[in-house]
């Protein structure tokens, strides 16, 4: 009998979607097909690499072996991880006006953590054995061990509040999204415990990181959930309802807080590695600060990830799209960027330097190959290309009564 | 009957009656501590910091025998014989980046005398290894009869969260074992096998590298990391990592 009843719907849902991509430009469909170019070339990229060795494609070595592509992937679960925290103010915590951002943020939470995946798969040498090893073989002292597994989780628990928002089934929702937000915070708080915990790193080493991580996603979220929205609108080319213009609003209220508390965050990181010149750290600092690598961190870091957006939020009162596009394009620029500081400087003092030996004087440079560009490539075009799809099969998100 | 010194009217005796080799032994001692019998430069005023802490990290020896090296650092002229063993015995790849033990070259320009030493470095099989708790999956554990930082190559997925977790750069990824690679005192190729040291302190022919058992009393290691003439230390003892490769030097 049940097969009788949901067959006719199935087609109709597939009906739908088809009139649904039916309506979409040209534009539309150019975009579509760079962005799955970009993810196919950077899987082809990626296989190859995986297959012949990571050695004569990637430029990380033994003495800096974490590169631009853990620092894409670091960039993606923040990214997620702030859009289930942000849309979750809403949808789990019951703030009105965070209603309308409910159902894109946790598709785009689901986007990007895919992303993240993708782009971790060929980092790690042999990503089929942690497959098997982490199951039958966990080691319960590991913050890699446990991020891994509690996002596995919070991705099921992410995917299933979707599943339940696309239902219209209001409480089992709210009971996924508040277990994936908790997944999410702990999943992510080891991520910043794998740098933060490792006593031979001074520059990480410390309770910073986790705390780090997790405002630093929830200002990531904003930053997502801003730009994502303007250009679903954009994509759908639809007007906007007050109600979600009034969820924009708050969420840039919510931007601006959250970038001057990593503002606030940074200022501190900053003195602690100045002030009495500590081991490991300092070196690391004053590159940051005046030297080789003050331009990357000024620039992008700070100019373009943090105080030009806080500006440009402010000046556009919540309300003005356009500044407000402009201020979350550039501060997801911004923020890769700072990720990217985050792994590099962090390995940027070779472990031997206080030891004074000729071979461990200067700081270790890395600069990523063309092969590790492709795969971070890959990682944005798969974003996108969820994104793309996503506006059109579900419709631009709407949200009905939650 | 009256045993009460009266303090205030004792008089100096002054040092003149000391024996002479009292006082020799005495400012040893003194110089020892302080490190200026170490050559004088600033890092060996370090060193003697660091060897309270290497007597500390003596105290508890879990496995028998305790697996131990201790680097006689004035005697290595970087001839590379222990490397040149190293990678022969373990099969170590020859491409860059990939070695289980290596040797480091100082110079310190302004010394009094001799101005180049040469540190050799490898796994420090340290009893509270940062590797073993970062492995999500324990391809890399301390094993628990010979406490020996082992690699269980089939469970190594790649991630090299121990080659971050390191303070001593002691890991590479090996493209050829598809796993992370390290010293491991040359468990499997001879100390499995029955022979009684290392390939590399095998093939010192200066005796730097003294393999030994840190749980004997009557191991050279052992004599060496307890005595307290001598400066005796650990690298990058920050770490916290309780190394089991001491360095002594003159």
């Amino acid at each position: 009998m049940a097969h009788h009843h949901t067959t006719p719907s199935l087609n109709e849902l597939v009906t739908g979607v088809a009139n649904r991509l039916k309506t979409a430009g040209t534009g539309f469909y150019l975009m579509v097909f760079i962005a799955a170019a970009v993810v196919l070339a950077s899987a082809g990229t990626g296989l190859m690499a995986m297959i012949k060795g990571h050695e004569a494609y990637y430029n990380v070595y033994r003495e800096v072996p974490w590169g631009v592509l853990i620092a894409t992937y670091v960039f993606f679960v923040v990214s997620s991880t702030g859009l289930c925290l942000i849309s979750s103010i809403g949808h789990v915590f019951g703030v009105q006006d965070f209603m309308p951002i409910a159902k894109r943020s946790v598709f785009l939470s689901i986007a990007t953590i895919l992303s993240g995946f993708f782009v971790i798969a060929f980092e790690i040498k042999l990503p089929w054995r942690m497959a098997i090893w982490n199951v039958i073989s966990p080691n319960l002292t590991s913050n890699i061990w446990w991020m891994g597994t509690l996002y596995g989780i919070y991705l099921a628990f992410m995917f299933a509040e979707y599943v339940f928002l696309l239902m219209n089934k209001h409480r089992p929702a709210v009971i996924c999204g508040f277990s994936g937000s908790v997944a999410g915070i702990a999943a992510h708080s080891n991520l910043g415990a794998v740098f933060g915990l490792l006593m031979g790193r001074p520059y990480w080493q410390g309770p910073y990181m986790p705390i780090y991580f997790i405002a630093s996603a929830m200002m990531t979220g904003c930053a997502v959930i801003l730009m994502f929205h303007i250009l679903g609108y954009k994509v759908n080319k639809q007007e906007m309802a007050p109600d979600m213009q009034r969820a924009l609003e708050v969420t840039t209220k919510i931007g601006i807080l959250l970038i001057t508390v990593i503002l606030f965050f940074t200022t501190w990181k900053l003195i602690a590695g100045a002030a009495g010149q500590p081991n490991g750290a300092y070196p690391v600092v004053q590159s940051e600060v005046f030297g080789h690598h003050a331009f990357v961190f000024w620039f992008f870091e700070i100019l373009m990830g943090m105080a030009g957006p806080l500006v440009l939020f402010i000046l556009s009162k919540g309300r003005n799209l356009k500044l407000m596009l402009i201020a979350s394009l550039s501060m997801i620029v911004g923020i890769f960027v700072m990720r990217f500081n985050l792994v590099y400087l962090g390995q940027a003092l070779p472990v031997y330097y206080d030891l004074g030996v000729n071979e461990f004087k200067e700081m270790l440079h890395y600069s990523p190959s063309v092969y590790e560009w492709v795969i971070t490539a890959g990682g944005f075009g798969l974003t996108a290309l969820l994104f793309l799809i996503g506006e059109k099969v579900f419709d631009g998100h709407k949200v009905e009564d939650l | 009957m009256n045993k009460n010194i009266d303090l205030n009217n004792l008089q100096n005796e002054g040092v003149e009656n000391v024996p002479m080799q009292e006082r020799r032994d005495f400012l040893k001692m003194g110089l020892a501590i302080t490190g200026i019998f170490a050559g004088g430069s600033l890092f060996s005023a370090v060193s003697t910091f660091n060897s309270a802490h290497a007597s500390d990290f003596a105290k508890k020896y879990p496995y028998k025998p305790h697996y131990s090296m201790v680097m006689q650092q004035h005697r290595c002229i970087d001839c590379e014989r222990c490397m040149d063993a190293c990678v022969a015995t373990n099969h170590v790849p020859n491409v860059h980046g990939a070695y289980r033990t290596t040797i480091l070259e100082k110079e310190t320009p302004d010394a009094v005398g001799g101005k180049r030493e040469f540190i050799p470095i490898l796994c420090n099989q340290c009893n509270l290894p940062q590797c073993t708790r970062v492995c999500p999956t324990k391809a890399t554990y301390k094993d628990k009869t010979t406490g020996i930082v082992l690699m269980d190559i089939k469970k190594c997925i790649g991630c090299l969260t121990c080659q971050e977790g390191c303070p001593y750069n002691a890991r590479y990824f090996n493209e050829e074992k598809k796993a992370v690679d390290k010293c491991n005192f040359c468990w499997d190729t001879r100390l499995s096998k029955g022979e009684k040291d290392t390939a590399c302190a095998h093939a010192c022919p200066a005796d730097v590298r003294i393999f030994g058992d840190l749980s004997n009393q009557e191991d050279r290691v052992f004599k060496i990391v307890h005595q307290i003439e001598k400066a005796v230390w650990v690298l990058r003892p920050e770490a916290g990592t309780r190394p089991n490769v001491f360095y002594t030097k003159g």
